[in-house]
């Protein structure tokens, strides 16, 4: 691991304006160490040859001068920290947020679907960019300005030593190389034996949550109290595995603490010795035994600082892996590979009028990368405008699949989806700018998501200009005004973190809403009543009969009782079997 | 090492009194045990920074000798005792660190093993609902181990220290003394927690545009199909780049407050040095103090600040610190959900009928009823559902019967005894099942089976596991029942998971089961799936079902339809279907 990332410096402008301060500041305060070590020694032997405080009120005040200056240059030096770590963090964060959100991420319409297609560890990426980041702060102000003392102070401090006597700048110029050789030596071995017990070490520490989590399932069998005593067990092995690694962990730390005090009692011994001798005045040998310590001083701080740096530069290292990551996969994505197929003309931010036409699939595939078997293959499949397709078919058959392509949200990596505007010719859907064609769909997933927004912004997501009326309106047809209605303020409360405010029917019928407002030609509906109580089902189906009407719809449906009810001769079904090489679609 | 490693945890005592105290102090108190330990850490870290500030201190002195030519006898011992401080120092150091982890790991333990025990002896299980209460639970647990390394140790090390410091500093020159006792105690308590209390105004002022960002943040990502969909995501990320902006602003003004606190101390770190180095000169001049004690003095002044150097970050970990012990003891002050039994020896070969009669719950004086006045019979070997919107009681029914909490009122019977009245475990003997979101223990299949019978042997557990359909996918595994499952029950799906959890439940062979929303969480092909083999699984045991969707509903002995803690109706498929009510109503689509 490196201390400092090379990336981090050519990324965040922040880091360069940080940098340059703190060398700046570090220089300075090296000058004030040294001024000061020659001022106390100054000092002291001047008051051992009798000299009072009229004479060495200059050097006594100076003192005080340097207090003073050092106290505003760390003051200077943490506030500006502090503020390009903040601006650090903040352009990182829009990297990430304009990478993870930008074109070329390919999402799909499965919620928490098990492949890795989805949104990447949404939780992880959120919390990389808030409270993972956060580590830049500590990394800023106490890592990096410590690491720019440790490589100048010793320097300085080497050279004066040296000038004022050659023997003690020895001794300081052999043990001050030995201490980073040392601390590698043992670092090395240490993350050997740490990676071996790594694996051990974090089973033992997750034991504690599965036993907690299990607890009410432990209780039902009568075991709960039995689990005390291997809880007890798990806990003292714990405790033994660890103090294994940390007794060699804390080897280099050893290594540290006995090089640099060592080395000053060495120094202080032989300084000690030629005084006696006269081989050296008493101010110089003080001036050496003050500056002493301070060479060894920033990198024990260094040291002990360690762990604000292997924080921030992990997450940095995250932030950097993410933005690669997406560049990779970006090459991958499907569509742009294909080739032969021209750009499609820039979006017009009209819907596209072939979404209110029809739709033709002629032997498409959908095969994600790295997957074996295809999500979907082999389809075949015509919705004519108007009309109500009901997709059935078994667990993996590829049915939300199905929508996400008809959302432009990933393209087909064979054969073609077709599109026919009314009174129009039979136009390759990548051909229409994939923003116009979602302007003339409306999707209702499985699980809509509910932004933490007021009701009335959610609903109006897809036509942010909606009038409150047509809001009020979208939501009466959607079953869902009189719910809303009685929330304490009405269409303006915010709904909370992924909605919680709401159950999940409620939060379906909120969705409709959604659609009904984006008042699109075009709706696709997953499974719309799959996790509700049979009330809340009732209310969603009779929502949904208002939806449809008149509109093209494609309906991914579990139980089609109700849809046959509901539109009668506008219905048509279509099974989707699990799809294999050649497979196809049944009427 | 071994002879105390096997200290009895007793249960964490919880009477008023205690719960209104400092979350800080109870759980230093849990460390008490461990104080011997403790104490030797803080000792030797006394030693390894005495050693530092003594070594420069006594080099000093030589000097100062040196620097009028004595004999070289004068300074042998002075030249041993340096050289013996050097090694001393970093060896102190080492066995400090090794004392204290090992201490705080040993507590670690024990503390782990109290909170447990006192879950399992209260189960607030009501407030396990959200996964991430569990987890920070643990995460606090944890947290003792960072308040006893890095937030006791440090300012006891600096008390001793600094304590013996200035005592010696006094007796060279009094003024001295007190001029560093000043310095020290403004630079390593005062500054602290000035610099603590100023930073608690900028961190509640960003926390709230943090909390608002990582609420845009969460938004954009796990609502990105949404927002590509509806063509939002553009206005998404511009109300993202809104909240960074404001939370940076706030950093930004916030950065020249935090500064303070590393000016004060580096200032009052100076003007003490500069004070001993002033009045040293000056009691030189006036014939107060020899030249060799002024070297002396402002030497160890110089390195005496080391003391207070880890205090800082003490004192601003505290206060997360704090927090997260008031979160761990908010749990653990929960009450117990049932009061003691006051029978014992409950007979559970008797009739398995169970009858229910004007059953009342609910979850505080203030609240509404859960369950009010329920009326309900489970016939011995009937399957009986109860069915019903989210929020009716049907959980809490689940949860009275499996005697996670005593009812507010009315009549619990199994084979006509109250089973109220006898303790949770001799209940659960008879009664088991499967509770809401059941749990897979990261191990391996047979652990995860035999939690329900320890005896178990694996014919048993095959056929535990071909009732509730899961054998054939074991025995397709490469490892059959020593496959591992992982945390969570990684690897297994949805529907495996419930299958295992009713396996464990039939293996339990208990008169009675209960299981609690089954199907919660399936997507809807496999939920028909394990409806089907979970009514074919259940044959033989009196079984209540809770549930909210009417799948197999056509298939069970019974059915009641409860809604808002009253029971609405109930009798077969066959009859509620023809009834007039709320079950056509809804069963209708």
């Amino acid at each position: 691991m490196k201390p400092l990332d090379p990336r981090l410096v050519r990324t965040a402008g922040a880091v360069r304006t940080h940098l340059a301060v703190s060398v700046a500041s570090g220089v300075l305060i090296t000058g004030l160490i040294l001024a000061q070590a020659w001022l106390l020694a100054r000092a002291i032997s001047g008051a051992w040859r009798g000299e009072g405080l009229d004479t060495l009120g200059w050097v006594v005040g100076s003192v005080a001068a340097i207090a003073v200056l050092r106290a505003l240059l760390s003051y200077l030096a943490e506030t500006s920290a502090l503020h390009s770590a903040a601006r650090t963090k903040s352009q990182l964060r829009r990297r990430l947020v304009a990478h993870v959100t930008g074109s070329g991420r390919v999402w799909t319409a499965q919620p928490g679907s098990d492949t890795d297609q989805g949104p990447p560890r949404a939780g992880e990426l959120v919390t990389l960019a808030t409270r993972g980041l956060d580590a830049l702060d500590d990394y800023f102000a106490r890592y990096l300005p410590q690491l720019v003392l440790a490589a100048i102070v010793p320097l300085a401090v080497l050279v004066v030593v040296f000038w004022a006597d050659w023997i003690s700048g020895a001794v300081v110029l052999v043990t001050l190389p030995l201490i980073p050789v040392f601390m590698a030596l043992i670092g090395v071995h240490t993350q050997q034996r740490t990676e071996r017990q790594w694996r051990m070490l974090s089973r033992l520490g997750g034991h504690f949550l599965d036993v907690v989590e299990g607890l009410p399932t432990l209780a039902v069998f009568r075991r709960a109290k039995a689990q005390a005593s291997i809880l007890r067990g798990v806990g003292e092995e714990h405790r033994r595995a660890t103090m294994g690694t940390l007794r060699i962990a804390f080897l280099s730390a050893f290594a540290l603490e006995l090089l640099s005090t060592l080395a000053v009692a060495l120094v202080a011994v032989e300084v000690g010795l030629r005084l006696l001798g006269g081989h050296m005045d008493y101010q110089t040998a003080l001036l050496v035994l003050i500056l002493a310590p301070e060479a060894y001083l920033p990198l024990r701080e260094v040291g002990a600082r360690f762990h604000a740096s292997v924080e921030g530069v992990a997450a940095a290292e995250q932030v950097f892996a993410e933005l690669d990551r997406g560049r990779d996969a970006a090459g991958g994505v499907p569509g742009e590979g294909t080739g032969g197929v021209p750009a499609p003309p820039p979006a017009t931010g009209r819907p596209a009028p072939a979404a209110a036409g029809d739709i033709r699939f002629e032997g498409v595939e959908l095969l994600h990368p790295g997957r074996d078997v295809p999500a979907l293959s082999g389809l075949d499949l015509e919705v004519g405008a108007g009309e109500h397709l009901l997709l059935t078919g078994p667990s993996g058959a590829g049915k939300t699949t199905l929508l996400s392509l008809l959302l432009r949200l990933t393209e087909p990596t064979r054969g073609r989806i077709s599109v026919r505007a009314p009174g129009g010719r039979w136009e390759p859907l990548d051909a229409v700018p994939a923003d116009d064609w979602r302007l003339g769909t409306a999707w209702v997933p499985q699980h809509p998501y509910l932004f933490d927004v007021s009701v009335a912004d959610n609903i109006r997501l897809g036509a942010p200009e909606a009038s409150m009326d047509r809001v009020r309106e979208a939501a009466r047809l959607a079953e869902a005004d009189a719910f809303v209605s009685a929330l304490p303020d009405g269409y303006h409360t915010r709904l909370g973190e992924r909605g919680a405010r709401l159950s999940a029917g409620q939060r379906q019928r909120i969705a409709l809403a959604r659609a009904m407002c984006r008042d699109a030609p075009l709706v696709l509906l997953d499974e719309p009543t799959a996790h509700l109580d049979p009330e809340n089902a009732a209310a969603v189906r009779t929502a949904v009969t208002r939806l449809l009407e008149g509109r093209t719809a494609v309906i991914v449906a579990h139980d089609s009782g109700w849809a046959r009810e509901a539109f009668g001769d506008t219905l048509r079904t279509a099974s989707l079997p699990l799809p294999t090489q050649e497979g196809s679609v049944s009427r | 090492m071994s002879a105390d490693t096997t200290v009895p945890a007793e249960p964490l005592p919880v009477p008023g009194r205690e719960r209104r105290r400092d979350p800080l102090l109870r759980m230093i108190a849990l460390a008490r045990p461990r104080g011997s330990r403790f104490a030797l850490g803080v000792l030797l870290g006394a030693a390894a920074t005495g050693a530092g500030i003594a070594l420069l201190g006594l080099a000093a002195w030589m000097l100062a000798i040196a620097a009028d030519h004595p004999p070289i006898t004068a300074l042998g011992v002075a030249v041993v005792a340096t050289r013996a401080l050097g090694v001393g120092r970093g060896v102190a150091r080492y066995l400090e660190r090794l004392v204290t982890h090992d201490a705080a790991f040993r507590t670690l333990a024990e503390v782990r093993v109290r909170v447990y025990e006192r879950l399992a002896a209260t189960e607030p299980f009501g407030r396990f609902r959200s996964g991430d209460l569990v987890s920070r639970l643990v995460n606090d647990t944890e947290a003792t181990l960072d308040l006893l390394v890095r937030g006791l140790t440090p300012p006891l090390v600096s008390v001793v220290t600094g304590g013996a410091t200035v005592l010696f500093l006094t007796v060279l020159h009094a003024p001295g003394g007190i001029l560093l006792a000043a310095g020290l105690l403004l630079a390593g308590f005062a500054v602290p927690l000035a610099a603590a209390a100023l930073g608690r105004g900028p961190g509640r002022r960003q926390a709230g545009a943090r909390g608002e960002l990582s609420t845009a943040l969460v938004d954009t990502l796990h609502g990105a199909p949404d927002l590509v969909a509806y063509g939002a995501m553009e206005r998404q990320v511009e109300r993202v780049n809104a909240a960074d902006a404001e939370l940076t602003r706030l950093a930004r003004g916030d950065s020249a407050l935090l500064g303070l606190g590393a000016g004060a101390s580096a200032l009052i770190t100076g003007l003490t040095v500069w004070g001993a180095l002033f009045l040293g000169v000056a009691a030189v001049e006036g014939g107060a103090l020899d030249a060799v004690s002024l070297a002396v003095m402002v030497l160890t002044t110089l390195a005496a600040f080391e003391i207070v150097a880890p205090l800082p970050a003490v004192a601003a970990r505290m206060g997360a610190i704090r927090a997260g012990g008031a979160r761990l003891f908010g749990v653990l002050d929960t009450p117990a959900g049932t009061a003691p039994p006051t029978r014992t020896g409950l007979d559970t070969r008797g009739d398995a009928t169970v009858r229910i009669r004007d059953l009342r719950v609910r979850y505080g004086p203030e609240e509404p009823w859960a369950l009010d006045g329920v009326d309900l019979e489970v016939p011995a070997g009937w399957t009986v559902a109860v069915i019903g919107p989210s929020g009716a009681g049907k959980s809490t029914l689940a949860s009275v019967l499996l005697r996670f909490r005593d009812p507010d009122g009315g009549l619990v019977e199994i084979g006509g005894e109250d089973v109220t009245a006898y303790p949770a475990d001799e209940v659960r003997g008879l009664v088991s099942g499967v509770p809401q979101d059941p749990h897979v223990f990261a191990s391996t299949l047979r652990e995860n089976l035999r939690l329900a019978r320890p005896g178990a042997d694996d014919g048993e557990l095959w056929e535990a596991l071909r009732r509730a359909r899961l054998a054939d996918e074991v025995a397709a595994m490469p490892r059959g029942l020593d496959t591992q499952v992982g945390t969570h029950g990684l690897g297994l799906s949805g529907g495996m998971v419930q299958r295992l959890a009713l396996a464990r439940a039939v293996l339990a062979a208990p008169r009675v089961l209960v299981l609690d929303e089954p199907t919660a969480h399936l997507d809807p092909d496999t939920r028909d799936a394990v409806v089907e083999d979970l009514l074919a699984a259940v044959e033989g045991f009196s079984t209540l079902l809770v549930t909210h969707d009417l799948t197999g509903l056509d298939r069970v002995d019974r059915i009641y339809v409860v809604r808002d803690g009253r029971v609405l109706q109930r009798g077969t498929h066959e009859e509620l279907s023809r009834q007039e009510g709320w079950y056509r109503d809804v069963a209708a689509g």
